[in-house]
């Protein structure tokens, strides 16, 4: 179990090794079979890893391998934790990232750097197993920065295009700026409990009383929240992950989707012991999670660029994994990652099968009734929309509507508030996604006469990925059974993570209202209806295309731009701190203070050596002159020292 | 009777005052040189001075030392000086100025 466990991370590392050292040299196939061979057999550990750790009387492991840093009494273990969070996370990343390599062999075949793309992405499921697997907060922000130099290679996969460039360059600046608070609360942690190690840590946490007011769980875990907001596209640092579409298609479902971003809701709920007792941040996720749920989602109703909308659906669907983390709800937000990772994934892939199929056409004016033409693609891609619409009994529904539930029974305050604006979400990503699928696949169709004999369905990896995947969106959802259909399986497997919670408790005691629960349920069916009818309306019955959406004027200008918020950034800070750089720090501080003290010194010891040289004129007489002066001046001496 | 010391150590310091400035002033590398014998002879006389002095043979001894090394030294000396010349076709110290800056 211990060694197995170490090879779950260490396979897809050996295959980046292999693939980044040697791929140039290989044969394209030898390439993405060692590549999907290393994540197949990672993700086929995690099964068996998986059905061992069941058999377990206690559901936890700990194994430490050797001790990574050493100074004083600072301590940081190379070791990994199994419990059944980092599980769930385990079989999710693996089994997805397995999916999604398979599907890159179609989509990537026609491109060069083939091994290149594969060696980050293998490198890219190492960094993300050791994220979910650290079984201490350093070895977590190890994985979490290898995930965030994965993004950027991979987002930046097209180098020789400048946006592709200047996308990698935002998003890890950007994360960067998340990635500050979270070291900030790092140093505090270890400050104060003097452990970066999970079970020592919540061990002591335990011991500690839920802060009524700002304390110190409550600034770290404010300063974790930071870096969540970073990596996991929250407002206010949400503006990467849409310009991260430059990536190639695969890379969007993966990273971008389906697991890197999920990372800082990993990290809250694997932070919840803390977390739990600082109800002040509780809060703050659930509104930052509740606004940025509704924002993206309005921004996702005018986008043209068919990947565009569902980087706005994905930020809008991490906000609803925070409304969850925020009223406490932690293994709710874990199945709806889960659920997330799945239908997400499907619909990233299937956009990229038209992307594909269309030669690298992303505007959804220029598409238009191609399910005739991509059968399976707009099959499945049917599914995935009607799964993250929330309609029963598709995943979405059971994990969407377990959120909403937990944001309208819970306790936590304003939790009215984020159920209001969660569900107003749900309406505005049923109306989006129905959009895109009508856009896409319905009407007839707007691709130009001479390219249409060219559009055909993807080759069959992809669509045997895109049909599992579906597979998954349809039935994923019954692992997480509300209480008055079924057991919950998911929750009751994650109860142990959260169960020292003291909020925990309070759910799980508070009265069942199955009648509230049931009316909660049929609101968000009909939200998600409504807003399928609304798209149904717009684009099938009437017939609308993008460009007749600007005839809305100046509001959907307002959004089709985002709502100028990157032109906002640019001005507020991006500028500005260009503008100190050039003339301040570049002209001032380092043209002038640093060289001109470097180039000072260096002067100095020139002149005094100038000088010096010209006591050496070659004259003898000069030198004897000295050597009197000299003979003088010793004769003095002694005269004064003893005279 | 015996010179007075004192007499005896102000002729060897003029002496060698004399062979300093000689020294320091003249420009010929023969005449250097000489004042340079003149300063050795100026330490044998103040030698000379102490030892009848102290009524010890010592200096006398140094002295002859001093003046066994000044043949040695104008022998090694002299042979530079006509080398220089024979070279350079000047005896002037102020010409011989290449081993500078």
């Amino acid at each position: 179990m211990n060694s197995l466990l170490l090879w779950i991370p260490l396979l897809p590392l050996l295959g980046f090794v292999l693939n980044g050292l040697f791929g140039r040299r290989l044969p394209k196939p030898l390439v993405h079979w060692i590549a999907c061979g290393a994540t197949g057999a990672s993700f086929l550990l995690a099964a068996i890893v998986f059905q061992r750790f069941l058999n377990l009387p206690e559901r936890l492991v700990q194994v430490v391998y050797f001790r990574w840093i050493e100074s004083g009494d600072f301590v940081a273990n190379f070791g990994l934790l199994l419990d059944p969070l980092s599980m769930v996370m385990a079989l999710v990343v693996t089994g997805v990232g397995f999916l999604i390599h398979v599907y890159s062999i179609g989509y990537m075949w026609a491109d060069d750097g083939y091994y290149r793309f594969f060696a980050y992405m293998n490198l890219f499921m190492f960094a993300m197993l050791m994220l979910v697997l650290a079984d201490n907060y350093l070895l977590l922000f190890l994985g979490w920065e290898g995930v965030g130099l994965c993004s950027y290679l991979l987002i930046g996969f097209y180098f020789h295009k400048p946006s592709a460039a200047a996308a990698g360059k935002k998003a890890f600046i950007v994360n960067r700026i998340g990635d500050f608070g979270f070291v900030v609360g790092l140093v505090l942690l270890f400050v104060t409990f003097r452990t970066l190690d999970f079970r020592t840590l919540f061990a002591q946490v335990a011991a500690l009383p839920v802060e009524a007011h700002y304390g110190v769980l409550t600034a770290i875990t404010l300063l974790f929240f930071v870096g969540a907001t970073g990596k996991s596209a929250q407002i206010p640092l949400y503006v990467w992950l849409p310009d991260a579409m430059e990536g190639p298609t695969p890379v969007s479902a993966l990273i971008h989707a389906a697991t890197m971003v999920t990372a800082g809701v990993y990290m809250v709920a694997r932070s919840n012991p803390m977390y739990g007792r600082a109800p002040e941040t509780l809060f703050w996720v659930g509104l930052v999670g509740a606004l940025t749920a509704v924002f993206a989602a309005t921004i996702g109703l005018f986008q043209r660029d068919i990947k565009r909308v569902l980087a706005y659906s994905t930020v809008s669907q991490l906000g609803y994994m925070f409304v969850a983390l925020g009223v406490g709800a932690y293994a709710t937000g874990i199945f709806h990652l889960m659920t997330h990772a799945f239908f997400k994934a499907l619909l990233f892939l299937g956009s990229g099968s038209v992307i594909l199929a269309l030669h690298h056409e992303q505007d959804m004016q220029a598409m238009g009734g191609l399910r005739k033409y991509l059968p399976v693609t707009a099959a499945t891609m049917w599914i995935g929309a009607l799964a993250i619409a929330g309609v029963p009994p598709l995943a979405g529904f059971f994990s969407k509507d377990e959120i909403l539930w937990h944001a309208f029974s819970g306790g936590a305050r304003g939790h009215l508030v984020f159920f209001g604006l969660a569900t107003l979400a749900a309406g505005l990503t049923a109306f989006y996604m129905f959009r895109l699928i009508f856009l896409t696949f319905h009407g007839r169709t707007r691709v130009p006469e001479d390219r249409r004999h060219h559009i055909h369905e993807s080759p069959r990896p992809m669509t045997a990925v895109l049909a599992v995947l579906a597979l998954l969106a349809a039935a994923g959802g019954f692992v997480g059974l509300p209480a008055w259909l079924g057991p919950n399986v998911l929750a009751d497997f994650l109860q142990p993570v959260f169960a020292q919670l003291p909020s925990a408790e309070a759910a799980a005691h508070a009265p069942h209202d199955l009648a509230q629960e049931l009316a909660v349920t049929g609101a968000a069916v009909l939200v998600g209806l409504l807003g399928i009818a609304a798209a149904w309306l717009a684009f099938v019955r009437r017939g609308a295309l993008p460009d007749d959406e600007k005839r809305l004027g100046a509001a959907h200008r307002l959004v089709f731009n985002k709502y100028y918020i990157d032109e906002l950034y640019d001005r507020a800070i991006v500028r500005p701190l260009a503008w100190i750089s050039e003339s301040w720090l570049w002209r001032i501080v380092d043209a002038g203070l640093i060289d001109g003290l470097v180039n000072g010194a260096g002067a100095l010891a020139g002149a005094l050596g100038d000088g010096a040289r010209r006591v050496q004129n070659g004259l003898t007489r000069t030198y004897l002159g000295w050597v009197a002066v000299g003979a003088i001046g010793v004769g003095l001496y002694v005269l004064f020292l003893f005279g | 009777m015996p010179i007075p010391s004192l007499h005896v150590l102000i002729l060897s310091a003029l002496l060698f005052a004399i062979g300093v400035i000689g020294v320091l002033l003249r420009r010929n590398l023969v005449v250097m040189f000489l004042c340079v014998e003149l300063m050795l002879n100026a330490a044998n006389l103040a030698l000379i001075g102490f030892s009848q002095r102290l009524g010890l043979l010592d200096g006398q001894v140094v002295v002859f030392f001093v003046i066994v090394l000044a043949a040695a030294e104008a022998a090694v000396g002299l042979a530079l000086v006509i080398a220089l010349y024979r070279s350079r076709r000047t005896l002037d110290a102020d010409q011989l100025n290449l081993m500078k800056y």
